[in-house]
């Protein structure tokens, strides 16, 4: 113990007495460690955020979509979901509630809407009532659709926050005509804000009842839905999933080899997915600063290796006075080591303070998190590092003659 | 077990290529306690390699060498940088004080190496300190001292751990006459307070104040006699 407190004190002398050049060889540990915090930082933090409004989307909620697998798709048979399967859900399957199908063209997800001089894009779709309960979104103004509006197929909307700001529309908009494409709707209500996810609004969307959807699409065709739904008792969620996949797959007369051509996703699948995708973008990082830290250890190892023939004499007077093999070897690992811990903590201070930066720089982003493990992991590497490149110049110190340090000029 | 130490049929060879060089050839010495040797000798004579020897800092290629009773001779170097800390004092010709640290950390140095504890070490430090007229310069670095400061600092140091020798390698080489006529009186006064001291020399005026006078020649003990120190 004794002799740790003392290789470090002669370590810190060492260090103070080269201050720059220290902090030039540690700029590789320093850049590494706080790219990688800065790195993870922003994504737990969006990581955070997320989760926290997945968890607003209703973890009770299943969300059905139509999935052509590649051997079909080359078929040319493209899978679809119908009226017919939505009706065959809400009929067949046991304990879900507020079934609503969502229809958007796929061929043309964006279309322009206007009133008087304004006019903009948006995403358009064609909902059933049970969208609010679904999506946790009610409107803040006004009403939502009802079944007499869904069934003559009026030409009224409810519009997100975005649209209401750039048409510039009067009063929030309520009971004013737009345009949308060839049609105008009358507003009914406007929906509640939801904000961002990566930087993406949440609120640039127009909703129309179903029907007049189809309408405006053109009744001659079939359309591909999706369907969403809430399950009652969250403990059936599997059982329900299982349930819509029998229906399914007999509605579409697949036979038992065939796959399925429909995709069920719940909530937490959605979750799931996501925090891989996190996941990976994390583990990318740490690669990248693997390969800095790497580069960075090579810089101290070099240094290290001057600062061993620079103090050959020193060497020298210490082994004359009676220094072992082993307490030089200490002195320069911990001197190695030392300065990588300082870089690792100076990069953490760079990386903390760089994350929260950008995250407030980036006017959409959520606030940079950093979690424990990243620092206790940029410390631990660090001092790793430090081990790993620093024991080659300390062995070649330990080494060294006594006789011939002596005589070193 | 004999305090002092003993060297009996000391060889040492260098291999210079295909070359091999006799540094020394057979040379029997013996210093009792409270000894004041000179080890004279022109450059070549087999001066440094014999002090190297004595001092732990070398291996002889054949003979025995005994210090206060251990043989010393086929010692690993772990057991050697032991001896070298708790037996010998080095001065050297160029002071080598560590240039970072401050005349009282240099003194503490060596019982850094004896695992004592700090408030011991900063007590025996300052005391030999004193011991050799430097108590007010305690907090000064080497470069802040002059040249027979830094020779004071460096014999504190050697002092401060109270080895078996004192052994001095042209300890006044770097120094004017004056400063030399201080550092010797200080080894005078050292030896007559029972301290066995070695001093390799070329200047006849340090050999002047030992009681014993070891010359050197290829090797081999050309001579060996006791004096009168000088007045």
């Amino acid at each position: 113990m004794n002799l740790l407190l003392e290789s470090l004190r002669s370590a810190f002398s060492a260090i103070r007495a080269h201050a720059f050049r220290s902090f030039l060889t540690a700029l590789g540990i320093i850049i590494g460690v706080g790219s990688v915090v800065a790195v993870v930082s922003i994504v737990q933090g969006l990581s955070y955020t997320v989760n926290a409004q997945f968890q607003g989307l209703g973890s009770n909620s299943i969300t059905v979509s139509s999935y052509t697998p590649r051997e079909r798709w080359l078929q040319g048979r493209i899978a679809k979901l119908t009226e017919d399967d939505l009706r065959a859900i809400e009929h067949r399957v046991e304990g879900i509630s507020h079934v609503t199908p969502i229809l958007y063209d796929p061929r043309n997800q964006m279309i322009n809407v206007g009133y008087r001089a304004q006019s903009t894009f948006t995403r358009m779709f064609g909902v059933g009532s049970s969208y609010m309960e679904v999506n946790q979104s009610f409107p803040q103004k006004g009403r939502f659709f009802t079944r007499t509006d869904n069934e003559r197929r009026r030409l009224v909307c409810l519009v997100g926050a975005d649209v209401v700001e750039e048409l510039e529309l009067p009063d929030g908009g309520l009971g004013e005509f737009i345009r949308i494409g060839e049609e105008w709707c009358k507003i009914v209500g406007v929906m509640e804000e939801r904000g961002e996810i990566f930087g993406f609004s949440q609120d640039n969307y127009v909703l129309l009842p179903y029907s007049t959807m189809q309408r405006l699409l053109g009744t001659s065709r079939e359309f591909d839905i999706q369907v969403q739904l809430l399950v009652d008792d969250l403990e059936r969620m599997a059982e329900v999933d299982a349930r819509i996949g029998r229906v399914l797959r007999q509605q579409h007369e697949l036979a038992p080899d065939e796959n399925d051509d429909f995709r069920i996703q719940t909530a937490e699948q959605l979750t799931a997915s996501f925090n891989s995708v996190i996941n990976t973008i994390t583990a990318v990082a740490a690669g990248v600063v693997g390969i800095s830290l790497l580069v960075g250890g090579i810089g101290i190892m070099n240094i290290m290796l001057v600062s061993v023939t620079e103090r050959t004499r020193e060497i020298g007077i210490l082994k004359a006075l009676g220094a072992r093999r082993v307490d030089i070897l200490l002195q320069f690992l911990i001197e190695a080591v030392l300065l990588c811990l300082l870089g690792g903590l100076l990069g953490i201070a760079l990386g903390w303070g760089g994350g929260a930066l950008v995250s407030m720089m980036l006017p959409s982003f959520p606030p940079a998190h950093v979690p424990i493990w990243a620092v206790a992991l940029s410390v631990g590497f660090s001092a790793a590092v430090g081990i790993v490149f620093g024991i080659l110049p300390a062995a070649k110190a330990a080494q060294l003659d006594p006789i011939e340090s002596l005589r070193y000029e | 077990m004999s305090l002092g130490l003993e060297l009996r049929g000391i060889t040492r060879e260098y291999r210079m290529g295909e070359e091999v060089v006799h540094a020394l050839a057979g040379v029997d010495l013996a210093l009792g306690h409270n000894e004041y040797v000179a080890i004279v000798g022109a450059s070549g004579s087999g001066k440094s390699s014999l002090m190297n020897i004595i001092g732990c800092l070398d291996s002889p290629t054949a003979g025995s060498y005994t210090l206060n009773g251990r043989a010393v001779a086929g010692m690993s170097d772990t057991e050697l940088a032991t001896v070298r800390n708790r037996e010998i004092g080095f001065i050297f010709q160029s002071f080598n004080l560590l240039p970072r640290v401050d005349a009282l950390h240099n003194v503490m140095q060596p019982l850094v190496y004896r695992r004592l504890p700090v408030a011991e070490r900063k007590a025996k430090a300052r005391e030999a300190l004193a011991r050799v007229g430097l108590a007010d310069r305690m907090e000064h670095l080497p470069n802040q001292l002059s040249g027979g400061q830094c020779q004071r600092v460096a014999v504190a140091r050697a002092l401060v751990g109270e080895p078996a020798i004192l052994l001095a390698d042209e300890p006044t080489g770097n120094l004017d006459s004056a400063t030399t006529a201080e550092i010797m009186a200080l080894f005078d006064e050292l030896h007559a307070g029972g301290q066995t001291i070695v001093v390799v020399t070329h200047e006849a005026e340090i050999a002047a104040h030992c009681l014993r006078v070891v010359r050197l020649r290829d090797g081999r003990i050309e001579s060996d006699r006791r004096q009168e120190r000088a007045a």
